[in-house]
Parts: structure tokens; C-alpha cells; sequence
């Protein structure tokens, strides 16, 4: 347990860190208002409507993907740090996990799926 | 630094792995074979599915009277593997040959389509090959994953698409229900291996542990879900009306081949000792889902629904022979697991060949006169519909024969094969209207374009082959399923 | 110490999946399911599995939560749309079921639980509870692993298949 004394720690500097800069500022702002001032602020969008706009089904592919090659990523991990254990079977079982991922991800490049467009 | 045990490989286990391997490169190779340009009127993903198929079923025939258990248990090589191999070689197969010409008409990108095929078809060769709740449960999310998608391949139709989301949210919940399961059962046995599990239960009486009662439960429930059993088969009519027909085909009759497969392995294997608690539950869930399907077929006018319902009902009749239990129930199921798949695969590749172009003409009065307008067909359409009611000398009727000749030793189950027996009765009703339909109804309007296709004749042909041989020559078959369930690993 | 924590994280998770399903803006049920995973990964925590914790929260809150949202958006849901009798019929049963789980789990609590010989497994963790993983997953679980990456290759056509698809053909009213 009290190896988790560190994280511990920093969880607790980083919300006193948000809780103190916004508190702070809060406090000692000095406050002269306009109208524009307190319009919300957006950077190029419309700042006023719905903030809920439907987005488009590229965003919902590109985020599939991540997930996907998250995972792959995951399984890499354990991999490496007990790789010395493993030994060369090791190695020939991933070099498969990952030749498999990567005809997907040929296939992805060619059908264009990581293109904006 | 202790160093981790590494397995070593026998030529036999090279044959042995030979399907799984096969159908992911073959998968593999469809997806990289979109790098190179296609000839318009060619068919090379058709071409390297049968292939693999082909190759998938030589290399476990090459080895089938020897047994092998790989990988610590998570994949095994018995008479049940394959057995079941073999069939959804065949399932495999027949897809291909009635999707040919189908896909073309109907402008599915066929690439995407083959390799899920292909790798459907592996996620059921690892569910009936593994024995373990692991390996179960990645051969069921790899099958019905690939199924979600191919339900879906008609992306302009608005059905297509409803159903796809359908299955996938229902199977998703289901998929959930049978994790649920396992964990359960995990923890009640300290074990994920189907025999470690039994021989636990075999020694340490658990029957009343509510973590072991709940943890069956919910995998049973996981595999209803799965193969259409009531009252979890609420998405089966939707689900195959807005498939590709093609597609409805290959599912009815492999995913829930499959399913049992799993369904029966966990039953023999796992809870073996304790699955004499659950005879009656079995039975009156085989009761619901007969009833359900057959009433409810009745009342269809759309061909794709109809089959659908009568699916339902066919799942009800196998679970029958399961509730019967043991050995002799379970290679009941088995047969009529075979005899279903070639009879239903047949009826579908008759109705891929309904209509022209992208329409499709499978409404119950779509088939009015064509009996007379094209005799082969109907007479083939009308045989699968007298196997599937269960009239001899078809297939149909040796499998209801085996499942209720079991059924019967047991003078508990005797209810549930009268009403087995009844619904059997109702099922010639529609199963009858078909033909009824073929050969005297005026046809109406327009009458139905018929898309001829070698392929899909070739399959039509095998189908009705087996249909009638497993009908007339049913021993062959019997001894085989016998085999299969007793050789168990 | 650890038994208070587990009350806390379990206490959490709990209400925060119950705010989940209970509130009606999907967005801010699926920010309530990002905290309810990130208590299920303490808990992950309490038990010594560091990893699954992590990989809890960089996969289940971080990446999946994305995807949730990116859906969520995509379908532009505002409110619960959903009304009548056939909805109340299924929350109905949806809370049944929910209440038949939580019978059962107050029988597990009181019939105890029974484990099976595996569970007597001796804990390796030379080199970390990630090695120790991964000793396992790629010896005994090799199958599975290479199972799993077929699963992520299928997902990847299928999401291409669903979300790109080929553009209609031309000509041809869709």
C-alpha cells in the first residue's frame, strides 16, 4: 500500500493545482464586463447554439481504429517485459499477432481509411 | 528467472490446426488481394474461399481417427472437432457456391464479404474444437462478429441495416449474459477447462451452490440467445428477413451449428455431473421454443420470415435430444444438426435465386405457378420443404426419428416428445403452403425472374444429394454423430 | 486499510453505474460510466492486478469512452427520446432482472464461496505483475492470444465494411 504513497501524492498536488489556479484567479480578477467579454469563448466555431452538433461518421471510424490498434498495443507490454522468459517462441508468436494486424492494416491503407479526405 | 515451457509440435498437430490455419490466411490473402486489380466479371474471392474450404477439410479428414489435445486443452482435436469441422467446411462451401452469383446481382463488395466468411467460419471451427470456456467464448465473438457485419452488407436497404444493429446489440447482451457465465463458473470451479471443471464436479458435490446454479444459467442462457431459443429468440425473424438471403443461409444453418457444438461440449464435458438437474428447465424450453416457432411460422407470408420461425422450431427440436442428455441424446443432436444444415442451406440457395438485379422476390405469393414455370426448381424447393416438415423418406425425418427415439427413453421427457410429435404436425402446414404456393396459385402480376446461376445450381444439387441420401442411407451419418459424441476428448 | 478502500471504490462504482443508466443526457451517462471504470480500475488496484488496472483505464475510460461519445454525438441524441407503454414495459423487466441479480448476490453472500483447485495457483510475480501476465498469456493462453488478433482483424473490416462501405453506384437510385 504504501507504494501507492507517490501516486497518492500526485493525485492530490494535481487537484489542488486546478482547485488553487481556478480559486485564485476567481478571486483576485479584477472584473470590467462587456458584452463580448462574456459571449463563450470558441475558437473558429460559432460560439453560440448547440454544442451538440452531429458529427461526422469519420470521427466514429478513426476512433474504432485507435481502439484496435490500442489493443495491440496492450498486448505488447506483457510481452516486453517478460520477453527474456519467452525466449525465441515468444518472439515467433508475436511476430505473428502482429503480421496478422498488419494485412489489416494494409487493407486499411488501401481503402483509404486513415485519409481525411 | 524461471523459464516458461514452450510446446512442441507433432506433424499431426500441424494437420490437425491445418483448418484455423488455412482460414486465417485465407482471410488474410482475400484482404491483400485487394492490393491487385480485379477483372470485372471475376470471382477470385469465391475462388480462394473454396479453396481454403477444400483445403480446411482435407487437412482435418487427413488426420480424423486420431485425437490430440493442443495448447493445454484450449484447442482439441477429437471425432467431435472433426466432425463439425467437416460441416462447416460443407456450410462453407455451400455458401460460396449460392453467394456467387448472388453477390454480383445484388452489388455486395465481395473482397470484404469472402474473408468474413472465412473467418466466421473459423470462429465456429474453434467453438466446437475447444475445451475450454475461453477459447468457447473467442470462436462465438469471432463467428457472430463477422455475422454482424455480413448482415448488414446490403447498406443501401434500410432492413438490412435495422438488422444488422439488432443482431449486434442482441448479441452483444448475450455475449455479455454467456462472459457473465463463465466468470461465474470460473469461480465456482477454479477452473476454465471444460474437464477440469467436470472432473471437480464429478468429486465435490456443488449442486445447490448458487454461484455454480447461476454461472450455468447464464451460459445457457448466452448459447439460447445464440441459437434462436425461446424466449431469447425475439431477433431471429428480423435479423434474417434484412440479411443478404445468402447470408441468412449460411447463418441458419452454421451459426447455430455451432452453437450447439459449444452448447453440447460444455454439456458432455463441463457439467456433465450435474446436468441431470437440468432435464426439465431443458425440456420446457424446448417445449416454448417449438411452440413458438411453429405457431408463429403459420401465420408468415414472407419466405425469409417463415424459415425463420421454422428455424426457431428446429432449435427447439434439437434441444429436445439435448434435455434427453448423455451420449445418445447428444449424438441425436449432432445428426440432426447435419441433416438441418444441408436441407435449410438447400431452401436458401433457392431463394437467392428468386428475383433479378438487386430486387428480391420472397414473399409466399412470389412462388405462385412457379412451379410449372420452372419444374426443377420447384420440384428442389418443394423437397427441402417436405425434409424440413419431417416427411420420409427425407433427412428431415431420420433426424426427428433419432431425436424423439431418445427423447422417449426418458419417462420424464414423454410430454415433450408428444408435443414435439404435434408440432411437427402444424410444421407440414406451412412447410406445405409452399408448395401449395408452387403448384396452384394463379400467379399474380409480375411473375418472379429467375437468376440463374451454375454455382447456386451446383449447390441446390449437392443439398438435395445429401438430403435424400442422409434420408434413405441415414446409418452412415448415425454412426458418424455416434462416433463423434463418444470419441470425446 | 485496503477494506475501507474496496468499500469506497465498490460504493462508487456502484452509484456511479446506477447514474448511468438513470440519467437522461447519454453524455453525461457516458461521463458517469468513465468514473465508474475508473473505480472499477482502483478496485483492479486493491487486488494487485496494476496492469488490468491501467489497461482498465487507458483502454475502458480512455479509448472506449471515446468511441462512446464519437457514437453518441454521431446519433445526435438530445434527450431520453424514448415513451410509452411498450418502454415502461421493458424497464420493468430490465429492473426485475436487475433485482433477481441482486438476490443472488445477497445468496452468495451468504452461502459463501466455493473455489476450485486452480485457484491455488501459485502467484509468480518476479518482475511485476505484467510479466507475471505475460508469462501466462503467451504460454497457456497462446491460442486465445492468436484467436484474439483474427477478432481485431474482423473488427477492423467490419467497421470498414459498416462506416465506408464503397460509394453507391452511379446511376442507381439508392
Amino acid at each position: 500500500m504504501l507504494a501507492y504513497l507517490p501516486v497518492l501524492l500526485f493525485v492530490l498536488v494535481g487537484l489542488g493545482f486546478g482547485a488553487v489556479t481556478i480559486g485564485l484567479s476567481t478571486i483576485i480578477v479584477p472584473r470590467r464586463e462587456n458584452a463580448v467579454k462574456n459571449s463563450a469563448y470558441e475558437c473558429g466555431v460559432e460560439p453560440v447554439g448547440n454544442a451538440r452538433g452531429r458529427f461526422s461518421v469519420k470521427f466514429y471510424l478513426v476512433a474504432v481504429l485507435f481502439i484496435l490498434f490500442d489493443i495491440e498495443a496492450v498486448f505488447l507490454y506483457p510481452w516486453a517485459v517478460s520477453f527474456h522468459q519467452l525466449g525465441l517462441y515468444g518472439l515467433i508468436e508475436m511476430v505473428l499477432f502482429i503480421l496478422i494486424l498488419l494485412a489489416g492494416y494494409f487493407y486499411l491503407l488501401k481503402k483509404r481509411a486513415l485519409e481525411w479526405e | 528467472m524461471s523459464i516458461v515451457p514452450q510446446p512442441t509440435f507433432l506433424a499431426l498437430d500441424w494437420w490437425a490446426l491445418g483448418p484455423v490455419l488455412a482460414l486465417t490466411a485465407g482471410t488474410i490473402l482475400l484482404l491483400l488481394l485487394e492490393f491487385l486489380p480485379q477483372r470485372a466479371n471475376g470471382n477470385r474471392g469465391g475462388i480462394v474461399s473454396l479453396l481454403t474450404f477444400l483445403a480446411s477439410g482435407y487437412a482435418v479428414w487427413r488426420v480424423a481417427g486420431e485425437k490430440r489435445e493442443l495448447f493445454g486443452g484450449m484447442f482439441v482435436h477429437d471425432p467431435m472437432t472433426v466432425f463439425f469441422t467437416l460441416l462447416f467446411c460443407a456450410v462453407g462451401v455451400l455458401a460460396t457456391l449460392m453467394s456467387w452469383d448472388y453477390l454480383k446481382r445484388t452489388k455486395i463488395n465481395q473482397a470484404e464479404y469472402y474473408a468474413l466468411l472465412l473467418s466466421s467460419v473459423l470462429g465456429m471451427v474453434v467453438m466446437a474444437a475447444s475445451n475450454d470456456l475461453v477459447t468457447v467464448f473467442l470462436g462465438l465473438e469471432l463467428m457472430s462478429l463477422a455475422l454482424y457485419v455480413m448482415v448488414g452488407f446490403r447498406r443501401s436497404q434500410l432492413e438490412s441495416n435495422e438488422a444488422s444493429l439488432k443482431y449486434f446489440l442482441l448479441g452483444a447482451f448475450a455475449s455479455g449474459f454467456l462472459l457473465y457465465g463463465i466468470a461465474l463458473l470460473y469461480g465456482a470451479t477454479g477452473s476454465s477447462n471444460l474437464a477440469m471443471i467436470g472432473a471437480f464436479l464429478a468429486d465435490t458435490p456443488l449442486a445447490t451452490n448458487p454461484m455454480l446454479l447461476m454461472g450455468s444459467l447464464l451460459v445457457f442462457v448466452g448459447f439460447a440467445f445464440k441459437v434462436a431459443a425461446a424466449p431469447f429468440h425475439m431477433w431471429t425473424p428480423d435479423v434474417y428477413e434484412g440479411a443478404p438471403t445468402s447470408v441468412t443461409g449460411f447463418m441458419s444453418a452454421g451459426a447455430k451449428a455451432a452453437g450447439f457444438a459449444a452448447l453440447l461440449r460444455v454439456a458432455l464435458r463441463a457439467l456433465g455431473p450435474v446436468m441431470v438437474d437440468w432435464t426439465q428447465l431443458l425440456a420446457v424450453i424446448a417445449f416454448l421454443t417449438m411452440t413458438v416457432g411453429n405457431v408463429t411460422a403459420l401465420l408468415q407470408g414472407n419466405l425469409k420470415r417463415m424459415l425463420a420461425y421454422s428455424s426457431i422450431a428446429h432449435a427447439g427440436y434439437i434441444l429436445v435430444a439435448v434435455a434427453a442428455g448423455g451420449p445418445e441424446g447428444a449424438s441425436a443432436a449432432v445428426f440432426y444438426l447435419a441433416t438441418y444444415s444441408f436441407m435449410n442451406i438447400g431452401a436458401f440457395a433457392v431463394l437467392t435465386m428468386l428475383g433479378k438485379g438487386r430486387e428480391e422476390r420472397v414473399l409466399m405469393s412470389d412462388l405462385a405457378g412457379l412451379g410449372f414455370r420452372e419444374p426443377l426448381l420447384g420440384l428442389a424447393l418443394t423437397a427441402f420443404m417436405l425434409s424440413l416438415a419431417g416427411i420420409p423418406p427425407m433427412a428431415g425425418f431420420m433426424g426427428k426419428l433419432y431425436i424423439f427415439g431418445e427423447a422417449v427413453k426418458h419417462p420424464q421427457l414423454l410430454w415433450v416428445v408428444v408435443a414435439g410429435v404435434l408440432n411437427s404436425v402444424v410444421s407440414v402446414y406451412y412447410y406445405l403452403r409452399v408448395t401449395v404456393s408452387l403448384y396452384m396459385k394463379e400467379p399474380e402480376g409480375e411473375p418472379v425472374g429467375i437468376s440463374w446461376g451454375a454455382p447456386a445450381v451446383l449447390a441446390i444439387v449437392i443439398t438435395l444429394a445429401a438430403t435424400l441420401w442422409f434420408g434413405l442411407q441415414a446409418q452412415g451419418l448415425w454412426i458418424q454423430a455416434q462416433n463423434s459424441v463418444m470419441g470425446l476428448l | 486499510m485496503v477494506p475501507y478502500l474496496f468499500l469506497g471504490f465498490a460504493a462508487l462504482l456502484v452509484a456511479t453505474a446506477l447514474m448511468v443508466i438513470l440519467h437522461r443526457n447519454p453524455v453525461t451517462s457516458a461521463l458517469f460510466l468513465v468514473l465508474s471504470f475508473s473505480s472499477l480500475a482502483g478496485i483492479y488496484l486493491l487486488l494487485q492486478a496494476e496492469f488490468i488496472g491501467m489497461v482498465q483505464i487507458i483502454v475502458y475510460a480512455g479509448a472506449s469512452m471515446v468511441l462512446f461519445l464519437f457514437v453518441i454525438m454521431y446519433l445526435n441524441l438530445q434527450h431520453d427520446v424514448e415513451k410509452g407503454a411498450q418502454i415502461a414495459l421493458r424497464r420493468g423487466i430490465g429492473w426485475m432482472v436487475g433485482a433477481l441479480l441482486l438476490l443472488f448476490a445477497g445468496l452468495l453472500a451468504k452461502k459463501g464461496w466455493v473455489s476450485g483447485p486452480v485457484a491455488a495457483l501459485p502467484p509468480d510475480t518476479t518482475g511485476g505483475n505484467a510479466a507475471a501476465i505475460g508469462r501466462v498469456l503467451y504460454s497457456r493462453f497462446l491460442f486465445p492470444f492468436e484467436i484474439t488478433s483474427i477478432l481485431l482483424l474482423v473488427a477492423m473490416v467490419g467497421a470498414i465494411v459498416l462506416a465506408k462501405g464503397r460509394p453507391a453506384p452511379q446511376g442507381e437510385a439508392e
